[in-house]
């Protein structure tokens, strides 16, 4: 006992204390800016390796982005990422970050429906499918819920069963091995729901999203209730945009 | 570059050969040449596919010899007017049968001889779409005494999707099979199919998001090999030191997560808290906790400056003091040993007989191990001991996963203590022009294995086949094998022991 004491006390406080308020310090890449400075848009559009830079005006869509950081390697005085980790919304639109408007991602909550925020506010159980997930995201879920995060704290959870769950939280590109089982799923959780894309890959199928193996279809049926970009999301990307949602 | 021989062309690991001079074999020498080499113990088969090419279909077999870190490479042509049927090589040397599954479900090759030449993926581009996934056609026992639980393809848990099919006799496990394939993606076609160096290197890092470096580095290992491009030592060490990272941060995660099915709660919470200080490392790093974006071609964007070595340092004796504290009271609790020992044992011929590689075969006293056997330049300069265990149960894994963390933290001081990063490696390469008509082979020992990317190359250079092999392809039947003769409740220790991946092996 004695010595499980020490290790304890060896191991401090790991957990941190307001998950709304931390930082993640740099080179984390989190939300981009884009300057009015005049470079090369061709070129500038062309070093993206996931087609999500547009340009005039030049825009950088999150919802395809892999925050591979590329564009701002090569275009230092254009691109910039902060560490501004919340990047989840509700609103596909937002997730377009454009050149010169340097405002936070945030989510629309007029279009939230009361009923989420009193029946979910403080409990909220998921099922997570993943569905050609690489194994990134699956692994920052799991993260979100351990001792440093401890998500758990607000009532989130993930549960075994959809008939036990409030919502169904989607990683990967969606591969058409598993649409149906995705489907199945999804039509197992009682109503009210919430339908949650994590990561690039789930968004808007990320560097598979060509591929011919994939079957997105039920996506266009489903409204989704919250987007969180990244590759794999941070903890922090998950933890607050949920409780973006649900409080 | 040919063998005295003329059977077989012979590579290093990360080199490259013209295609041309692979001989190319009747299916008859092939297959003798293949059989007699794999009957050594020091050779073993790191991949085997088949690519369509004009009129026909080109099989290509690289097997490597541990003793002299040679790879030889074989290959056999197949014209399309002949009956697209081989006799099999898996009654003789039975770690090919994935291969040979692999082959005739993408190219409908028959292999009369094989055992049961089932559905590997379901892949897209696969010979026969009139199976779906749901179809698989599972091993069966016709009795009244017995009966059949199915799990899955989706989990209870944060976990990919796999299907589990058990035949029990009340708790006992007499047999379990899985089937694989929900994950499939079409990494490989995707590989050809983008066009940009950038976009295949975000390929190979989604091969397998836990294994980001492992895949990543053998991609670049292949695409350098193409181009001629030789990097300096200092930028593979480097990259070893992401890989280590890595491997230290999963093992510490599946301890974790051992201890979580155990019931023991501090091991659990601690363990999971240690990996928290390694990836948060390599996030200040390269940005990113799994080390997306760490490895590119030719060069780096994140070069280990002197500040990472004394951070890493630092990170490293917090982490190890802990670690070691809390490793020496889990692993001696009677609970622990109690649930983990001497079960879900494989034996070292069976670990032979199935071609397991990496961790799943240093458990069971099988030396397979890419650093040791194939190294690249980072670990011949800086020499790295393979840790191996005789006994192939589940405590073997759950200990092994502490002596190799170990290990790799002993490998990395000496590198921190001799590597001068006095120069920020180079940056990335843009675009690459590969040479034509070549092949390369790259092996990396990843945390769970050995990963294997072979690609080649078309008229000017043009990318025209690549081959992924993540260490779970063989590994998978351990798991299988692990659980016969256990209950049922035994499936989620010997689960989580080999941690294996759904998406490495899907595709
Ligand atoms: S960071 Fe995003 S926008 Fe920039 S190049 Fe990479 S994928 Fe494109």
């Amino acid at each position: 006992m004695i010595k499980e004491i020490k290790i304890i006390q060896h191991n401090g406080k790991q957990f941190i204390p307001d998950l709304t308020k931390t930082e993640v310090p740099y080179p984390f890449r989190g939300r981009p800016e884009i300057s009015n400075e005049k470079v090369d848009q061709k070129a500038l559009q062309n070093c993206c390796p996931m087609a999500a830079i547009s340009v005039n005006p030049v825009s950088i869509n999150l919802a395809k982005c892999n925050f591979c950081g590329e564009c701002a390697f090569r275009f230092p005085e254009k691109v910039k990422f902060t560490n501004d980790h919340r990047l989840a919304t509700n609103k596909i639109k937002n997730l377009l970050v454009k050149e010169g408007e340097n405002h936070k991602i945030e989510l629309d909550q007029s279009a939230i429906e009361k009923k989420i925020k009193t029946v979910f506010g403080r409990s909220l159980k998921l099922r997570q499918v993943s569905a050609g997930g690489d194994n990134s995201c699956e692994f920052e879920l799991n993260a979100c819920g351990n001792a440093n995060f401890d998500m758990g704290r607000y009532g989130i959870e993930f549960v075994a069963s959809p008939r036990h769950a409030d919502g169904v939280v989607v990683t990967g590109p969606v591969s058409e091995n598993m649409a149906e089982a995705l489907r199945i799923t999804w039509d197992a959780v009682p109503a009210p729901k919430l339908f949650i894309l994590c990561g690039v890959d789930a968004i808007s199928g990320g560097i598979f999203a060509d591929s011919a193996a994939l079957n997105r279809s039920l996506l266009k049926n489903v409204k989704v209730d919250l987007y969180i970009p990244g590759n794999p999301p941070h903890p922090l990307t998950i933890i607050n945009g949920l409780l973006n949602l649900i409080k | 570059m040919g063998s005295e021989n003329k059977k077989y062309a012979v590579l290093k690991n990360n080199g490259s050969v013209g295609t041309a001079e692979i001989p190319v074999l009747s299916y008859n020498e092939f297959s003798s040449e293949v059989v007699t080499l794999l009957q050594k113990k020091e050779n073993h088969c790191v991949t085997y596919f088949a690519f369509p090419e004009v009129n026909g279909l080109k099989f290509i077999a690289g097997i490597a010899e541990d003793t002299n870190h040679n790879i030889f490479v074989l290959s056999h042509f197949l014209p399309e007017t002949k009956p697209q049927k081989l006799e099999s090589l898996t009654p003789k040397i039975n770690a090919l049968h994935i291969f040979e599954r692999e082959i005739h479900e993408t190219h409908g090759v028959d292999f009369p001889g094989h055992p049961w030449l089932k559905p590997v993926r379901f892949a897209h581009n696969r010979a026969n779409k009139s199976m779906k996934v749901n179809d698989y056609p599972f091993y069966t026992i016709e009795s009244d005494e017995l009966h059949e639980v199915g799990v899955g393809p989706v989990h209870a848990g944060i976990i990919e999707p796999g299907h589990f099919r058990f035949i029990c006799n009340g708790e006992n496990v007499l047999h379990l099979e899985i089937q694989l394939g929900w994950q499939h993606r079409g990494v490989e076609q995707t590989m050809l199919e983008k066009q940009t160096l950038l976009q295949r290197n975000i390929v190979a890092e989604s091969v397998a998001g836990d294994t980001t470096i492992g895949h990543s580095l053998a991609f670049a290992g292949v695409m350098e090999s193409l181009a001629g491009i030789e990097i300096k030592t200092q930028l593979d060490v480097e990259r070893a030191v992401a890989l280590e990272l890595e491997r230290i941060a999963v093992h510490t995660a599946d301890i974790s997560s051992l201890c979580t099915d155990v019931a023991y709660n501090l091991g659990a919470n601690i363990f999971g808290i240690l990996r928290t200080l390694i990836i948060n490392f390599t996030q200040s790093w390269c940005g990113n906790r799994l080390g997306k974006s760490m490895i590119r071609v030719g060069g780096t964007n994140f070069p280990f400056t002197n500040e990472n070595r004394i951070r890493l340092f630092k990170t490293l004796s917090e982490y190890e003091k802990q670690f070691v504290e809390l490793a020496h009271l889990t692993y001696r609790l009677p609970s622990v040993e109690n649930r983990f020992d001497d079960i879900g044992t494989v034996s070292e011929q069976q670990a032979l007989q199935i071609g397991t590689v990496g961790m799943a075969a240093r458990m069971a006293n099988v030396l397979r191990d890419i650093r040791a056997t194939h190294p690249s330049p980072a670990y011949e300069k800086y020499n790295y001991t393979p840790v191996v265990l005789p006994k192939g149960d589940v405590f073997s894994r759950f200990l092994l996963r502490r002596k190799e963390i170990k290990q790799s933290i002993a490998w990395l001081r000496e590198v921190m203590d001799n590597e001068e990063f006095l120069f920020p490696s180079d940056t990335p390469k843009a675009e690459l022009k590969l040479k034509p008509l070549s092949l390369a082979i790259s092996l990396v020992e990843g945390w769970r294995g050995e990963i294997c990317h072979t690609a080649l190359t078309g008229n000017e250079g043009k990318l025209a086949y690549y081959k992924i092999k993540d260490p779970s392809m063989h590994n998978w039947k351990a798991l299988e094998l692990s659980l016969r003769n256990l209950e049922i409740s035994d499936f989620p220790i010997n689960n989580k022991s080999y941690n294996l991946s759904y998406c490495g092996f899907d595709l």
